[in-house]
């Protein structure tokens, strides 16, 4: 056979392309409960992020509230009025505007908190899984400590202690407290998996031999460990993110969460509880509906994308 | 001629996947004579677990029986509804999978699993349905088996368990056993026990086995006849002695001659180039063709049948083309 | 397996002594430990007194360890909001999260069990689809939103049933108990609901999951080539073997239903231990903090010990240790 007869070798396709082509692209496109979900989580973030521009009035902009219109209902009941769709609150804001900026910090101090757990727990899970030994075994002592206590009660301990020792803190201080709270709650999940993983690729042949030819540990956690435990990481953030969305509504609501200037929908939730009695109901159900919303949409995104990861179940 | 026990014809076993269905099973046929123990071998994915779970209706969705049929003394059980295949089931046909590990509940007694297939077959009390317990864990050569009985599964060896799961398969008196690869999981030294327990127990009891394995010494020591599949099609089927020493398909020959003999002296094992295709790439024709080494033009274009060969019959132009030059 | 009791038992002390490790520092670094021991209102000769006597310059092994010891006794000093002893405020509410709990617990178990057994066995069905839906719902409506959309659906627009506090108590004792009248028992029905809600759909699709996989098994495979009927295989094989590892978890859950009762407990004003801790982390409480957290780390490791004997008497395998023959 001559040279010229041996075909060109097609080029191989870039990541980008391989994704589309695999089989969780496929999965996606043919769930629409996926696809739906993903749309709606979408529009949330975009009005959260933009906000500014998206909603129709700033509840902030006291110059702005008009006493005469607080207390409104929702527009298509008997008293609403359309500048104000979903109602007002006692001050006159408007709900639906003050919906996206509670869902702004929302979002913002859960994704902060998944962020920040998922850095710990996966660095701590390499850590355990790579060097064994001891290092290994007081990391697993002190996962399964944290494990045995609900996520809640880490997270108003934390809160509490913080409130105790720096009682007159300002907005910054409160909100680090409130994620490093919340992701502290978080992490134990990720460092098991990855764990796991890692004590698994470390006695691989492969890993051996680059450790031999020099091959700094870091590298090959990074190279070859890295891609393996991306899939279940992912899955773990995304319902994690839910998770922390409702972790810090539930601390907001309980006051002890977000400072009051900047409220999150949980905050909005407590204050509108007030007017439950009144009858005023939609000042805290709307706030509610949009928490329930965007925990929801993720927490579908989060259990499709494991059924779709999980080989056994194709 | 009898009426055969157990006939399979033309079995096509299809799975339907996203990129495609895949004929797994294309055109089985054979038959088993009550008592007869047939073997059924061949290589990995070549489809002799399916064959065994299509017969006993369990296969795993989405896998199922495209075409053909399955009788059971002359009636049709591959149509039948799930509650009538239920009642064959332990009752005319037994099954034995391959892990003894874990055919068993661990959570139940050998006595109480064994109880409740008994009882649910056979019309006897608990008392009846526990002696008989006993007396098949004895038969089965387990000692002590009054006390036994009341053991936990993993109490016993891997050995001592797959004797317990071939008592449970034995337990309503089934007049065909199933057999997939029972003694593979098994230490080598306890393999030739099974085997030969198995056979015994079989031959006392009247019933018929189709012992599915991809190790020919067990077929050799053990079956009556042997069918040789490959790639979903059975490329050959015969009495052992002539498949084992006069293998009238290219395919087998190369599987008897790939296995090392003692009293061989050679400097390298005999291999078959190439691998069994899968199952989305079949070949035209005949499945064996590009690793045959007789192969001819009409292997790549015409799938052969099977035709009668000597005592068997063998799926190859080879032998059809002989047939007709006489 | 008397070696792994032991082995559990030190564990779980270990367990407990770093919690109040923790507690201990919160005492004694965070805030002032004489005024968590005396309330505010002390005089000057007061706290020097107790400062003395405290040997606040002890090392600080002696002072873990009398700490310890008053903790073991119950002691706690006086809470920093009521000035009254802590150890009296929790035993006051501590039936009432109890009982909560232990409502709820059964609420979760009784219906997120056959649930989850349906949702598994009837697999890919419209209902078993639409049940899976709810459950995702169940597990995106935070504890508090629950509360309040149950007390504005039943108290506020039907008024069927009362929003807050417990009702009449009778008092066992030194147990205070809702349960023996028509009217606690009102007034405990929504709370449980709310706080079983949460549990009950992590049960159900726990159970499903387990179950699920049980099906998948070869003894499952193997009941059914032996001809057992649907109902052997499902309630006799499938649902025993699904239940084993269920059960750890589940019991795992009542000390869960113990912390989110604090959720609970605020949205319907229900007078228990969880109400007083929140109290308590908004007012910077120490005294009871720490309490609370050496009370709930005690219950979660009796609990936790429990649940792993528990596991001895329901696993064949691990109870009988003779040699596989």
């Amino acid at each position: 056979m001559s040279q010229a007869s041996i075909p060109p070798v097609p080029a191989a396709p870039n990541a980008l392309q391989r994704f589309f082509d695999g089989d969780v692209w496929y999965s996606f496109r043919s769930s629409p409960v996926a696809m739906g979900a993903a749309v709606i989580a979408l529009i949330c973030v975009f009005c959260a992020v933009f906000a500014e521009f998206v909603a129709p009035h700033n509840p902030f902009d006291l110059a702005t509230l008009e006493l005469m219109d607080s207390r409104l209902p929702p527009a298509w009941m008997e008293g609403g009025s359309a500048r104000y769709l979903l109602g007002t609150d006692d001050q006159g804001r408007d709900i639906l505007s003050a919906l996206m900026y509670g869902a702004r910090i929302s979002l913002f101090v859960g994704l902060a908190s998944v962020l920040l757990s998922m850095v710990m727990g996966v660095g701590l899970g390499l850590l355990a899984g790579f060097v064994g030994g001891k290092v290994d075994a007081l990391i697993m002592r002190v996962c399964d400590v944290m494990l045995s206590f609900p996520s809640i009660l880490i997270a108003l301990l934390i809160d509490g202690v913080g409130r105790a020792m720096f009682p007159n803190a300002h907005d910054t201080l409160a909100f680090l407290v409130l994620i490093l709270a919340i992701s502290l709650t978080g992490w134990v999940q990720y460092a098991r998996t990855v764990r796991g993983t890692t004590m698994v690729e470390r006695n691989k042949e492969y890993v051996q031999a680059a450790r031999v030819i020099g091959v700094t540990p870091l590298r090959i956690m990074r190279r070859h460990v890295l891609p393996n435990v991306l899939g279940p990481v992912l899955v773990l953030a995304t319902i994690q993110v839910a998770s922390a969305i409702i972790t810090e509504a539930t601390l907001s609501f309980l006051g002890v969460g977000v400072p009051p200037t900047s409220p999150s929908l949980g905050t909005l939730i407590r204050v509108g509880n007030d007017f439950l009695f009144s009858g005023e109901w939609w000042i805290t159900i709307w706030p509610g509906a949009m928490l329930v919303l965007i925990a929801l949409s993720v927490n579908l995104l989060g259990d499709w994308l494991r059924d779709a990861l999980n080989p056994r179940l194709r | 001629m009898s009426t055969p026990l157990l006939e399979v014809r033309h079995l096509r076993v299809e799975f339907p996947t996203r990129r495609g269905t895949l004929l797994a099973l294309d055109d089985i046929s054979f038959d088993i004579a009550p008592g007869e123990i047939l073997g059924v071998v061949g290589e990995s994915g070549a489809g002799k677990s399916l064959t065994g779970a299509a017969i006993i209706g369990l296969l795993d969705p989405p896998g199922r029986i495209a075409s053909g049929e399955i009788l059971l003394e002359g009636r049709r059980i591959d149509n039948l509804p799930y509650e009538q295949m239920r009642k064959i089931r332990g009752r005319q046909i037994g099954a034995i999978f391959q892990d003894p590990l874990t055919s068993l509940n661990p959570l139940y007694t050998v006595g109480q699993q064994l109880i409740e297939t008994i009882t649910t077959h056979l019309d006897l009390s608990q008392a009846q349905a526990r002696a008989r317990a006993i007396d098949l864990l004895e038969q089965t050569g387990i000692p002590a088996a009054a006390e036994r009985i009341d053991q936990y599964p993993h109490q016993f060896s891997g050995g001592m368990r797959q004797r317990v799961v071939i008592a449970l398969a034995l337990a309503a008196s089934p007049k065909l056993i199933v057999a997939d690869e029972p003694t593979t999981a098994l230490d080598v030294s306890i393999q030739a026990q099974i085997i030969s327990l198995l056979k015994r127990i079989c031959k006392e009891q009247g019933a018929a086995v189709m012992l599915v394995t991809h190790d020919m010494g067990v077929i050799a020591e053990t079956c009556d006849r042997v069918a040789v599949l490959y790639a979903g099609r059975v490329a050959e089927i015969g009495p052992v002695h002539d498949v084992i020493h006069k293998p009238a398909h290219p395919y087998t020959a190369g599987l008897m001659g790939s296995i090392p003999a003692m009293d061989e002296d050679r400097e390298r094992l005999l291999q078959i180039d190439g691998a069994m295709p899968r199952l989305n790439a079949i070949p035209k024709g005949c499945a064996f063709n590009p690793r045959c080494p007789q192969v001819f033009e009409r292997c790549r274009s015409e799938r052969p049948e099977l035709a009668p060969v000597g005592a068997g019959r063998a799926a190859c132009w080879l032998h059809a083309e002989a047939e007709a030059a006489r | 397996m008397l070696v792994f009791i032991l082995r559990r038992l030190v564990q779980s002390l270990i367990v407990m002594l770093t919690v109040a490790c923790v507690s201990f520092m919160l005492f004694q670094y965070v805030g002032d430990p004489v005024t968590n021991l005396l309330g505010q209102d002390a005089t000057q000769e007061q706290r020097e007194a107790l400062r003395r006597d405290l040997g606040l310059d002890a090392p600080f092994p002696v002072q873990f360890a009398r700490f310890v010891g008053n903790a073991v006794q119950g002691e706690f000093g006086l809470s920093l909001r009521q000035g009254r002893k802590v150890s009296d405020l929790i035993a006051e509410r501590l039936p009432a999260t109890l009982e909560l709990a232990l409502v709820a617990g059964l609420i979760a178990l009784s219906v997120g069990i056959p649930l989850g057994v349906y949702a598994a066995l009837r697999r890919g069905k419209a209902s078993s689809q639409l049940l899976m839906m709810l459950s995702l719902l169940g597990v995106s409506l935070p504890t508090f939103l629950i509360g309040i959309l149950l007390i504005l659906v039943f108290a506020v627009w039907l008024k069927w049933l009362p929003s807050f506090g417990r009702g009449d108590v009778i008092a066992l004792g030194s147990w205070t108990t809702g349960l023996l009248t028509a009217d606690g028992l009102r007034h405990v029905l929504l709370p449980a609901i709310t706080l079983s809600l949460f549990q009950l759909t992590l049960i159900m699709r726990l159970v499903r999951a387990e179950m699920l996989e049980v099906l998948r098994t070869d003894y499952i495979k193997f009941a059914r080539a032996r001809g057992l009927s649907n109902q052997a295989v499902y309630f006799g094989h499938a649902l025993k073997n699904t239940l084993v590892p269920v059960i750890t978890i589940t019991g795992l859950q009542l000390g869960q239903l113990i912390a989110f009762a604090i959720i609970t407990e605020t949205v319907f004003q229900w007078p228990g231990m969880g109400l007083l801790f929140i109290q308590a982390v908004q007012f910077a409480d120490i005294p009871v903090m720490a309490a609370y957290l050496c009370l709930i780390s005690f219950i979660f490791v009796s609990i936790n010990l429990l649940v792993d004997l528990l596991y001895f008497a329901v696993d064949p395998r691990l109870r009988t240790q003779g040699k596989a023959h």
